[in-house]
């Protein structure tokens, strides 16, 4: 990773710091206090909240960074994208879910009919269609290629049955995009298609899967017997798998999540300023403080790390194993601060506040208290989905390693 | 040298496992999670009558065991079972302190609790106190023969159930004074008490306490005048132990779990368990739960050392089982990928309670501290 040719310059240029006022003066005026707050607080999000952000940035013309600007998107550079997700996540503002417009929509532009493109791209951004991700099943998690649910052609339609799992926030979705086998004689990779599905359509039963802090945050689905036109296909039967791929590529822009790591530092570090330990701030302990300064400084070098990579994008050069690398780093960062934000609310870490989250009782202890347990079980999950951390490091050693088989 | 348990308590640790295997299985454990009580008095008084309560206490006491080792052998069966029954806060605690300082009716209370009919809790705990034992805001003031008790306690476990509250009030000193801490025997339903519950994210519920002119007679003292310090972190030491077992035996069923699950799950046409990658992460985590096991056995044995011996152990116990607890919590999480998230699955709960142990009368940092304090005074 050498950055030759000109002199280094840490900082954004004139423009970019424009572009970042901007953001920040928009986010002031439009982002709702009581959305921020609930964010800020941990506190779960509902449909409604959600579609209430979609439909604030919609209106701005800025919900859909990644995307080109004939579709209705912002046609942002690499850095201009990363500067808004970085203002947006300081400013507690809802992440913005993924399925439609950072999924599936690069796929659809990529390698969809002028049809589905037509049809499907405007319903994302306007939000009538909130799409979830049909890709994994109980038996086919890492190894995605071994999945099992079936399609048969029927005419012209496909008939699917099978079972997704894990499917993150299911319950909000109308729609679904799963990877279904229509060749089980082919090797894995090559029997696989891509099949967009009405979430209503008869024979599609939904089960919600509760995670160990209590939310019922993804879900389990049931396909028998449903009957989905063969329209409904992306690109062609079976290579489906290469549209998969190319969607998990998306699916890692801004993977080392530095704005929410800086807003999740300044939080404990607000905790740690207010919790009294031994007649004195916990910040002003030396081995909280130094906890504290191990994560901050790790911060630094990735929060870099990430700007050399995205400039480097900016002028065109594709990222190899180093969204790889932001992947595992970023990840580690983000718990690492979700268990220093634990540790800093002490015994009050132990109430259990769904209660609470749900709006009228009164949070136990001092409100930044409530969630910091649950948001550690929860993040959990940051180093397993997306693929694992343990498949980000296969990427990196045989990528790098690959010499010594030659 | 011998490391292995004496007959009566291998009988014990046999017993209990045996019973909690057949009886206190994942169902049964989550769904007394979600009941409104938060433990289940039937299982509380079997395990009463298997005499699980009476090996916490001397024969002095009216009981069988409680030394270091009966503590350490009771509760690590328990971790490993992620039992949520008020063991800690009701017997170990509550009985211990009465136990301890009891006049000959409060002790009457002990046989009660033994039996398996008495339930108590400590409100030692205060909002702004944190982790420090010596925090003692609540007052206590003279009124008449007995006193007046102003204050409000953090996090009171098992306070709703309990019949008896133990607790703790400044008479004399300063709010982070040792000297000056008294003690009482408060009923539940005492005028001027209330209490706010709700649910612990491992398992069991524990109140707010807000004590508004609670007016108590001289009955209701334990123990002397000021002098209740003392008594608090003896019996806090047996807490270090308690806790530490605990946790040691639920990262037991922790890589038990995660060794069966790799062993069984196949991911690329193979068990994952035959991933180099995942076999070295599960082979330090098993040198660290015996690196726990070592640290258990040290705290317990040193439990009736003098005062500096069983601090420094309990200390260094505390100390490695809060990294090494979060260590393996999360590990044998991410070793089964996304099965563990979920809450049926028996992982979730027992990395839970794992995990938060470190909550529990300071974390692993507080107690580091307290090691390099009390190795200061023995050098
Ligand atoms: C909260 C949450 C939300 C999710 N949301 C969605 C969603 O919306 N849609 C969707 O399709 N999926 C979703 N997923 C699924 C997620 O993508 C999978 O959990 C992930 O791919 C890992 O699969 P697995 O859980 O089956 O673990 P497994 O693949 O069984 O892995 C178990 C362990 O083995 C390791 N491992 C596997 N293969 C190797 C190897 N070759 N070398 C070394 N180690 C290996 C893993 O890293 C892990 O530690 C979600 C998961 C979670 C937890």
């Amino acid at each position: 990773m050498d950055e030759q040719e000109t002199d280094v310059d840490l900082t954004y240029n004139d423009d970019e710091r424009a572009f970042r006022d901007e953001v920040r003066g928009f986010l002031a005026e439009q982002l709702p206090p009581a959305l921020s707050a609930k964010v800020r607080a941990g506190a779960a999000l509902d449909k409604a909240d959600h579609d209430r952000w979609h439909a604030i940035l919609n209106a701005k013309g800025w919900l859909a960074p990644t995307w080109p600007e004939e579709h209705g998107g912002c046609g942002w550079d690499a850095v201009r994208r990363h500067i808004f997700e970085e203002e947006c996540a300081l400013a507690h503002a809802p992440r913005i879910v993924p399925f439609g417009l950072t999924m599936l929509g690069p796929v659809l532009m990529q390698f969809g009919s002028d049809a589905q493109k037509a049809h499907y791209l405007p319903r994302i951004l306007s939000g009538e269609d909130w799409w979830c991700q049909g890709y994994s099943e109980p038996g086919a998690g890492s190894d995605l290629a071994s999945l099992k649910t079936r399609a048969v052609r029927d005419g012209d339609h496909y008939v699917v049955n099978g079972q997704k799992t894990w499917t993150t926030l299911g319950q909000h979705a109308n729609k679904i995009f799963c990877l279904v086998r229509t060749d089980p004689d082919a090797k894995a990779q090559e029997g696989i298609s891509f099949l967009l599905i009405d979430m209503d359509t008869p024979g599609i039963e939904l089960r919600p899967i509760m995670l160990l802090d209590g939310t019922p945050e993804v879900n389990e689905v049931w396909f028998t017997d449903v009957r989905v036109p063969v329209e409904n296909r992306v690109g062609e039967e079976n290579k489906g798998w290469t549209y998969a791929k190319y969607l998990l590529t998306h699916e890692r822009t801004n993977i080392a999540g530095v704005g929410f790591s800086r807003a999740g530092l300044a939080s404990v570090k607000r905790m740690a300023r207010a919790e009294m330990s031994g007649g004195r701030p916990l910040i002003e302990n030396p081995f909280f403080a130094a906890r504290l300064a191990q994560v901050e400084i790790d911060l630094m070098a990735m929060a870099t790390t990430n700007l050399r990579i995205i400039s480097r994008a900016a002028r065109g050069q594709a990222p190899g194993v180093e969204s790889s690398m932001l992947k595992v780093k970023g990840t580690v960062i983000r718990q690492e601060i979700n268990d220093l934000a634990r540790r800093a609310a002490g015994p009050y870490a132990m109430p259990f506040v769904s209660e609470a989250l749900e709006g009228d009782n009164a949070p136990v202890g001092p409100d930044y208290a409530g969630p910091v347990a649950r948001q550690y079980f929860n993040n959990r999950k940051l180093s397993i989905f997306g693929g694992s951390n343990e498949i980000q490091r296969n990427i990196i050693a045989k990528t790098v390693l690959a010499g010594d088989r030659r | 040298m011998n490391f292995e348990l004496t007959e009566e308590r291998q009988m014990l640790q046999d017993t209990l496992r045996r019973f909690l295997s057949d009886r206190y299985d994942t169902r049964v454990r989550n769904a007394i999670l979600e009941s409104d009580l938060g433990y289940a008095p039937e299982i509380w008084r079997q395990l009463a009558e298997l005499g699980v309560i009476g090996a916490l206490f001397t024969e002095a006491q009216g009981g069988f065991g409680g030394m270091g080792f009966d503590i350490a052998t009771v509760f690590e069966e328990l971790g490993r079972a992620g039992v949520v029954e008020p063991f800690l806060d009701c017997a170990l605690l509550g009985g211990g302190l009465l136990a301890a300082l009891g006049n000959e009716a409060q002790q009457a209370l002990v046989e009660a609790v033994i039996a398996g009919e008495c339930q108590l809790a400590l409100a030692h705990g205060e909002p702004a106190g944190r982790y420090d034992l010596e925090h003692v805001a609540t007052r206590a003031v003279p009124d008449g023969a007995g006193v007046v008790l102003n204050g409000r306690k953090a996090v009171v476990v098992n306070a709703e159930a309990a019949d008896h509250v133990i607790v703790s009030a400044r008479e004399s000193g300063s709010v982070l004074d040792r000297a000056g801490i008294s003690l009482f025997v408060v009923p539940r339903d005492a005028d001027g008490m209330t209490l706010t519950g709700y649910p612990l994210i491992s398992g069991g519920r524990a109140a707010e306490l807000v004590l508004d002119h609670v007016r108590l007679g001289p009955e209701a003292r334990l123990g002397a005048a000021g002098a209740g310090y003392e008594a608090l972190s003896t019996r806090i030491a047996a807490a270090h132990v308690a806790l530490s077992a605990e946790a040691l035996g639920a990262m037991e069923t922790a890589t038990a779990l995660t060794r069966d699950y790799m062993t069984t799950r196949t991911q690329f046409g193979r068990p994952i368990a035959t991933f180099q990658a995942l076999q070295h992460r599960m082979a330090d985590l098993l040198i660290e739960v015996e690196q726990a096991r070592s640290a258990v056995i040290l705290a317990a044995g040193h439990l009736e050392a003098a005062p500096l011996e069983r601090d420094r152990n309990g200390a260094a116990a505390r100390t490695l089982i809060g990294r090494v607890g979060r260590l393996v919590a999360e590990e044998t999480i991410q070793l089964h990928g996304g099965i563990a998230m979920t809450q049926e699955y028996e992982l979730a709960h027992i990395a839970k309670r794992i995990v938060m142990t470190d909550h529990r009368f300071g974390d692993t940092d507080y107690h580091l501290e307290r090691f390099i304090a009390l190795g200061r005074d023995a050098a």
